[in-house]
């Protein structure tokens, strides 16, 4: 068959160090049912690569730093207001929600030690978040620990009577703004509308239509703590009840 | 049954031929990706073969997303991704296996019986029960997967090819390039969907 040979054993990841065009004559040859695709000098597509390898490595934090700082900054361009500065963070947050929940869940239904171990107690694959809660406890935990390497540090329910769809999850230093000082004109930003955006993307993906913001609480001992209002939808909450009654976790 | 007997090898290689229709649709039943396959275990050439194939190109779509209904209400009271056999289409003798993303794109695996020499002349209903019947004697006959579609066997074949889709899917959209929601046109994809289908169906 015409399958891309695997180099299971290679390790080398310098994709992008040639050209991918010097070698697309010799993989129309590999290939003849793709003319025209373009394959990294090393012959390893995306599909060849583990997607566990990456599992434990962390990024940089300067070059996260750096890179976010740009991102900012490109979401400052020709803004009207930090209003809507913070939509555009969360509109770049939100696709990488989407993309992360397939990934929390292929790494937890691949490996023995599952990374969703404390919303799910059994090995085999986990469950797609069917109640808000078990939602919650998978961005609070499994999700966090993906991002930043540890749980967000709280988890609550809105007390007013009046808005039972509003929870809050809280992170006591959020990473996002450790290198991001904010004009005192504009103390009102909070560039954690990123991380709000990822929540929102996890959400949606998982069929539970929400807005969620991030806002700043700052405490004498946690300057930079923010908390991330999410607000499920009116249809989400009439499915809630209906699961509720019959007696689905 | 004594048609079995009689002529063990004809039902057993027949049978085993089962054909197959797999898509993946996003959340919001965009077909992202399509492709048709037939049994490659037991001898099988791997070309879908299916009941009538002058209108299988557009009935299995239809059967497909008629199925989307129980795919909905089955979302949320199974909280697995590997949703199992949720619908039949009688006439067609058309099987759907449901894999549900976290994400909320949805594989659909349809997959159809080859016809029976019997049943050849009949119609609907008729069609149906010869089916029923012949499935009980191939299920005693043989355990190959493509003998019945609904066998704990069968369920755990689709399983393997379903995990072995989802790993490539999710592979499909890490990549910086695609959006949600954008049909999948990788030939490396369809190279490896076609080879999970190989390896196990």
């Amino acid at each position: 068959m015409a399958a891309p040979p695997r180099h299971a054993t290679m390790l080398s990841i310098s994709n992008g160090d040639k050209p991918a065009q010097t070698q697309a004559q010799s993989q129309q040859g590999t290939l003849p049912q793709s003319p025209g695709l373009r394959v990294p000098s090393n012959r390893k597509t995306i599909y060849d690569r583990h997607l566990n390898r990456s599992r434990n490595a962390e990024s940089s934090r300067a070059s996260f730093a750096f890179l976010f700082g740009e991102m900012v900054t490109y979401a400052q361009r020709r803004v009207t207001g930090i209003q809507d500065l913070e939509k555009r963070l969360n509109e770049q947050g939100y696709p990488l929600g989407l993309r992360l929940l397939d990934l929390l869940f292929y790494r937890s239904t691949s490996t023995s030690s599952s990374a969703l171990s404390s919303s799910s107690t059994s090995s085999s694959p986990p469950n797609r978040p069917l109640r808000i809660i078990t939602l919650l406890h998978l961005i609070h935990g499994p999700l966090w620990r993906l991002l930043f390497g540890r749980a967000a540090d709280a988890l609550e329910h809105s007390v007013s009577p009046d808005t039972p769809n509003e929870y809050m999850i809280t992170d006591n230093d959020p990473l996002v703004n450790t290198y991001i000082s904010v004009p005192r004109e504009m103390s009102m930003l909070n560039c954690a509308a990123f991380v709000a955006g990822i929540i929102e993307g996890v959400c949606d993906g998982c069929g539970f239509e929400t807005k969620v913001s991030a806002h700043n609480q700052p405490t004498d001992l946690w300057p930079s703590r923010t908390v991330f209002l999410v607000r499920f939808g009116d249809a989400v909450m009439e499915r809630e009840k209906v699961l509720e009654r019959s007696g689905v976790k | 049954m004594a048609l079995s007997l009689r002529n063990p090898t004809l039902i057993n290689r027949d049978q085993h031929k089962m054909s197959y229709y797999f898509t993946i649709l996003s959340p919001t039943d965009t077909p992202l990706f399509n492709i048709a396959f037939g049994t490659s275990k037991g001898g099988g050439d791997g070309i879908a073969r299916f009941r009538f194939p002058e209108t299988a190109q557009y009935m299995n779509q239809f059967i497909i997303h008629s199925s989307l209904d129980i795919l909905e209400e089955a979302q949320w009271t199974n909280g697995s991704m590997y949703l199992k056999h949720i619908d039949t289409y009688p006439p067609a003798a058309a099987y759907i296996t449901a894999f549900l993303t976290p994400s909320g794109a949805r594989f659909l695996l349809l997959h159809q019986p080859p016809h029976l020499p019997s049943s050849t002349g009949s119609s609907g209903l008729g069609a149906s029960s010869l089916l029923g019947s012949a499935g009980s004697t191939t299920r005693a006959s043989s355990s190959s997967i493509a003998a019945n579609p609904t066998s704990p066997q069968t369920e755990e074949a689709v399983r393997q090819f379903m995990n072995e889709v989802y790993e490539n899917y999710v592979k499909t959209a890490m990549n910086p390039f695609y959006k949600q929601g954008m049909e999948i046109k990788s030939p490396v994809f369809r190279t490896r969907v076609t080879a999970a289908g190989k390896k196990w169906l």
